[in-house]
């Protein structure tokens, strides 16, 4: 048996020299210490979004994306198709926990300055696909074509035209047209799996690539520990196998949700219908839209939305550029003044959340 | 070319230049249809100015219903005392579809609890301005509503 192996390996090694690789996954170790549990959370970002793209492609098999038949097509995998109900359960629950798993990933990175350098293209490339992740979220959410995702999709577009001069425009490109119509629909299906998967991909290669060429690592305050003290791990195998049990959990975690919390599918929408009570946007926008709510609607001379958007905009410019302003990190020193913006923004989030949440 | 096998100066700029307009100007050539064509095009909207909202003897006192004029909906409510008013039915927060509240004798959206009073005039919540009024005229028995002039 082992000589059957041995043969496939030998096979493929003459011609794609295995060797090197082998020898290369080999060679990286994850450094263990009380932080190493967020070593993780990549692993599983990665898995989820594995999930969604089979789920997705399944998916695909049934969905219709037009105005007229996109939500018979839903109730049609959600009651004809045999585990139709299930599958999609799982797209939308696994959505939710890769933002999640996201969220802690970017955190934990940002926490531990494992954006410095030589990391900063693999942190740019991480902050592209979390953007795009929750431009997943937003364009998926229509789909369905149902009352909720119908005006959640107007009021997420409309708050577009707050943006001083390209606001309106990109409301139109989003929309497909002045209102949201079915145009909107299939634009935003394009998008959600065409244009947003290819782009993801690409990101998600590079982001790999140096991750496996540059290694884990170390956060600041461990660095200088003796060599001989610091205690590593090989990636290969044992790392990887502890990646696995865990995804292997989470898988449990999903199915338990999928199964016992099965997505909704609600209403139709109806372009001529009177707007449903409790339009919410999904659980990771909410933080900015309860903000919005709160910043007066004239700040001296500008419009309070206006404000809140630029400030959301330049928010996420500022923290997707960490690398390049904290300067200190790069000579391995972490600055304070890093570490309270981190836990303000953590704390932020989580409280405009809940409080949207209750609201 | 001189003994060194160097392009002489004012050459070499001639000759960046061209190459760099060429590139400005394929790139122009390339991104301009793409941006032309991802820009949705004007739909040849048939221009509604009027619309019928229904029978007036159908229409019961103190309640409201959306009516299509064109693509967009309006909210035509018959006041308790018998008057017939139209409004546009987009709210002017974040474009969701209002209702007439009966019991509160409002202009209702749900989508922030943003209130209207009965001439359209945003009296509580979010929505930053009034709703735009619509015009109705009775024809016969028929509610007839058009754009205000
Ligand atoms: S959209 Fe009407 S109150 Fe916000």
């Amino acid at each position: 048996m082992k000589n059957f192996w041995n043969k496939i390996y030998d096979w493929f090694n003459s011609r794609l020299d295995l060797q090197d690789v082998v020898g290369f996954i080999g060679k990286k170790y994850v450094p263990v210490h009380r932080h190493s549990v967020w070593y993780y959370f990549g692993g599983v970002s990665l898995f989820l979004f594995i999930i969604q793209v089979i789920t997705g492609i399944l998916l695909l098999f049934y969905y219709k994306g037009s105005s007229d038949l996109a939500f018979e097509s839903i109730q049609f995998i959600m009651s004809k198709v045999e585990f139709g109900w299930l599958i999609r359960s799982i797209h939308s629950w696994a959505a939710n926990l890769f933002i999640l798993a996201a969220f802690i990933h970017m955190f934990s990175v940002y926490f531990s300055r494992a954006y410095r350098k030589p990391r900063e293209i693999t942190w740019l490339t991480g902050m592209l696909m979390f953007f795009l992740a929750l431009a997943f979220g937003f364009s998926g959410y229509l789909l369905p074509w149902n009352e909720l995702a119908f005006f959640a999709t107007k009021v997420g577009t409309d708050i577009m035209t707050a943006i001083p001069f390209i606001g309106t425009p990109i409301m139109e490109f989003m929309r497909g047209g002045e209102d949201v119509t079915g145009a909107t629909l299939s634009r935003l299906f394009g998008f959600h799996v065409a244009l947003f998967p290819g782009i993801f991909t690409v990101l998600l290669a590079v982001h790999l690539i140096l991750v496996q060429r540059q290694g884990m690592s170390v956060p600041i305050d461990m660095e200088n520990i003796p060599a001989d003290e610091k205690k590593t791990m090989p990636f290969f195998p044992n790392f990887l196998l502890r990646d696995l049990l865990l995804w292997l959990l989470v898988l449990n975690v999903l199915a338990i949700l999928a199964v016992f919390f099965p997505a909704h599918l609600g209403e139709k929408a109806d372009m001529f219908a009177p707007s449903p009570e409790g339009i919410k946007p999904e659980w990771y926008f909410l933080f900015m839209f309860q903000t919005l709510k709160y910043i007066p609607a004239q700040v001296l001379f500008i419009d309070g939305e206006i404000l809140g958007i630029l400030l959301f905009g330049a928010a996420g410019l500022l923290w997707t550029l960490v690398p390049f302003w904290d300067r200190r990190s790069a000579k391995g020193q972490s600055s304070r003044f890093v570490t309270y913006l981190g836990l303000f923004a953590v704390i932020f989030i989580i409280v405009f959340t809940i409080v949207g949440w209750l609201a | 070319m001189n003994d060194k096998g160097h392009l002489p100066e004012e050459r070499r700029t001639f000759l960046k230049y061209l190459i760099g307009g060429g590139l400005i100007g394929f790139a122009g050539s390339v991104l301009y249809p793409l941006f032309a064509f991802l820009k949705p095009p004007k739909q040849a909207d048939v221009e509604v100015t009027s619309a019928s909202a229904g029978k007036l003897s159908e229409f019961e006192k103190g309640t409201g219903k959306i009516v299509r004029f064109g693509n967009k909906p309006l909210l035509v409510i018959r006041m308790p005392n018998g008057e017939v008013k139209a409004f546009s039915a987009t709210c002017t927060h974040f474009d969701c579809t209002v209702q007439y509240k009966k019991d509160l004798e409002i202009i209702w959206c749900a989508c922030h609890n943003g209130k209207y009073d009965l001439n359209g005039k945003n009296i509580a919540g979010p929505p930053p301005r009034p709703l735009d009024e619509y015009r109705v005229v009775m024809k016969g028995d028929e509610i007839l509503i058009s754009k205000k002039a």
